[in-house]
């Protein structure tokens, strides 16, 4: 498997299909995982993070996931490759601009991956479409049995799995849900779901772009507390009760807009359908802000004769190194608007 | 999108102000925001954030200047690299900093300060030999870090007898 057979297509769990998909985009568990008998890697030599990844790699290489897996040596990979793994949640930022040996273990369907000697041993992750927590996090506790019956992780009968950082110390779980919120933003409520999560000690993150600003209306909600609280205990939180509400606000605010403002509701839809149809050039940011109006006039059925997972591909693979990669060269940022505008013009006029 | 003051660089930072109900938008690059007086916000560093928190933070034990420079008989990290990173150098320095690091545990995860949750499947029953080959372990590396070759080979051996029987 190379990457680019898997940059030209959407990941799986990108797809726009499981539970609550009109809001809930996706849904991820990663674990953080060290190995007994080995320093943490801000103290171990070249060598020794070698030692490291050979013994994890065969590891996760040898089980048996349901699908083929394949492995990038990050250390080795190009730029522009560990930028599309990057754009593709395959790989944190971090991993991709680190130092030393390190690598990922993919999944060929993307819902599993493994990074290799980033801030801990072992983080590894499962994704799926929609809100799946429950079922990323069975996956995941099972890969996890499976690999711990070939290595010894670093387990402490009071903290639990111990990580470099002890902020994630404990359980090393993240759960992560990806959600799409353009009518909280429109009504002008988005700082009350900041609030909130802030008030449950959760962190929000931007989907897209870079850092923490959430470019397009989708925001990455996740738990921050590891330590004194079980996995299942969070992803049922998540599941039954923080998740669920996020979902109401937002369908509130879809409501709102379409009882008070129909009219400005349809006038941003139908300005974005007709720009990204006609565009010459478009940057990245246009791109993320107009395909995030489309994405919700077709959900609230205001728009009709595009789908979903067209909108979602043309998310994953407008993106800056998706584009370069897929066209087989480097582009200036000139190139990749008129690039990008080509693209998302020919999808959508093709419907 | 372009910075509306040089018309030049590329407007990274964007000011939304609100003044009696009238929203106003203003996308300048760094360099013109700084010479406007504006000065960037950015997210505070997790790292950074627990130095802060673990200067502030009330300590039973205040930690001496000896103490601050105790390393890690495993790792060699000190206490006060610690602290200027957040990040451990080893899995012993949970044990080893346990008092001092304790508050910042339990602060940063909401008072929880012991792990309830998966275990992993071959811990129950052989904690015992777990222990026991963690601490072997240890020695081990000790051996390799004081160059004891002999003692490492043997500690080496022990190592391999113990996860033979294990099986």
């Amino acid at each position: 498997m190379k990457l680019n057979e898997i940059s030209s297509r959407t990941s799986e769990w990108f797809g726009g299909s499981g539970p609550l998909a009109d809001v809930v985009v996706s849904s991820r568990v990663r674990l953080a995982r060290n190995l007994a008998g080995f320093q943490f890697l801000s103290r171990c030599s070249s060598p020794q993070k070698t030692q490291i990844l050979e013994k994890l790699k065969a590891a996760v290489m040898s089980l048996d996931l349901g699908d083929e897996v394949f492995y990038i040596g990050i250390d080795k990979a190009a730029v522009l490759d560990k930028d599309v793994l990057v754009e593709r949640h395959l790989i944190s930022r971090q991993h991709a601009h680190a130092k030393g040996p390190r690598g990922v273990v993919i999944a060929n369907g993307e819902f599993f991956t493994a990074m290799i000697n980033e801030e801990d041993h072992l983080r590894m992750q499962v994704f799926k479409a929609g809100l799946q927590l429950r079922e990323c996090w069975e996956q995941i506790s099972k890969i996890d049995d499976m690999i711990e019956q070939k290595i010894d992780y670093a387990f402490h009968p009071r903290y639990g799995y111990l990580t470099a950082c002890p902020t994630n110390v404990g359980t090393g779980i993240r759960v992560s849900v990806m959600l799409h919120l353009p009518a909280l933003r429109m009504t002008g409520q988005i700082e009350k779901f900041f609030a909130a999560a802030k008030s449950m000690n959760l962190a929000v993150r931007g989907l897209f772009g870079e850092g923490t600003e959430a470019v397009g209306d989708f925001y990455q909600l996740s738990n921050q507390v590891t330590l004194g609280v079980s996995e299942v205990e969070i992803v049922d939180e998540f599941t039954d009760s923080t998740i669920p509400k996020i979902v109401e606000y937002e369908n509130l605010a879809r409501d709102q807009l379409l009882v008070k403002q129909p009219e400005m509701l349809d006038d941003k839809t139908s300005r974005a359908i007709g720009l990204l149809k006609n565009a010459r050039l478009i940057s990245s940011q246009e791109a993320l802000f107009l395909l995030s109006h489309l994405r919700m006039g077709v959900n609230m059925k205001r728009i009709t004769g595009v789908s979903i997972p067209v909108i979602n591909e043309l998310f994953m693979l407008t993106q800056p190194a998706h584009l370069q990669l897929n066209s087989g060269k480097r582009l200036e940022p000139a190139g990749r608007d008129r690039l990008r505008a080509e693209i998302i013009r020919s999808r959508l006029n093709q419907n | 999108m372009q910075c509306q003051f040089c018309k030049n660089n590329t407007a990274t930072i964007h000011l939304t102000e609100i003044t009696d109900g009238q929203r106003s938008e203003t996308h300048l690059c760094e360099l013109c925001a700084q010479k406007q007086g504006l000065t960037v916000k950015t997210q505070i560093p997790l790292n950074e954030l627990l130095s802060t928190l673990l200067s502030v933070q009330a300590q039973p034990e205040p930690a001496s200047a000896d103490d601050e420079e105790r390393a890690c008989p495993h790792c060699g990290i000190t206490l006060r690299e610690f602290r200027k990173k957040s990040i451990f150098g080893c899995p012993d320095d949970y044990d080893v900093f346990e008092k001092y690091i304790q508050p910042i545990i339990q602060y940063s995860h909401e008072g929880g300060s012991t792990h309830c949750g998966k275990v992993p499947s071959k811990a129950p029953g052989e904690t015992k030999k777990h222990s026991e080959l963690s601490a072997l372990r240890r020695e081990l590396q000790v051996a390799v870090r004081e160059e004891n070759y002999e003692a490492a080979a043997k500690l080496r051996d022990k190592i391999n007898q113990l996860l033979d029987t294990k099986k």
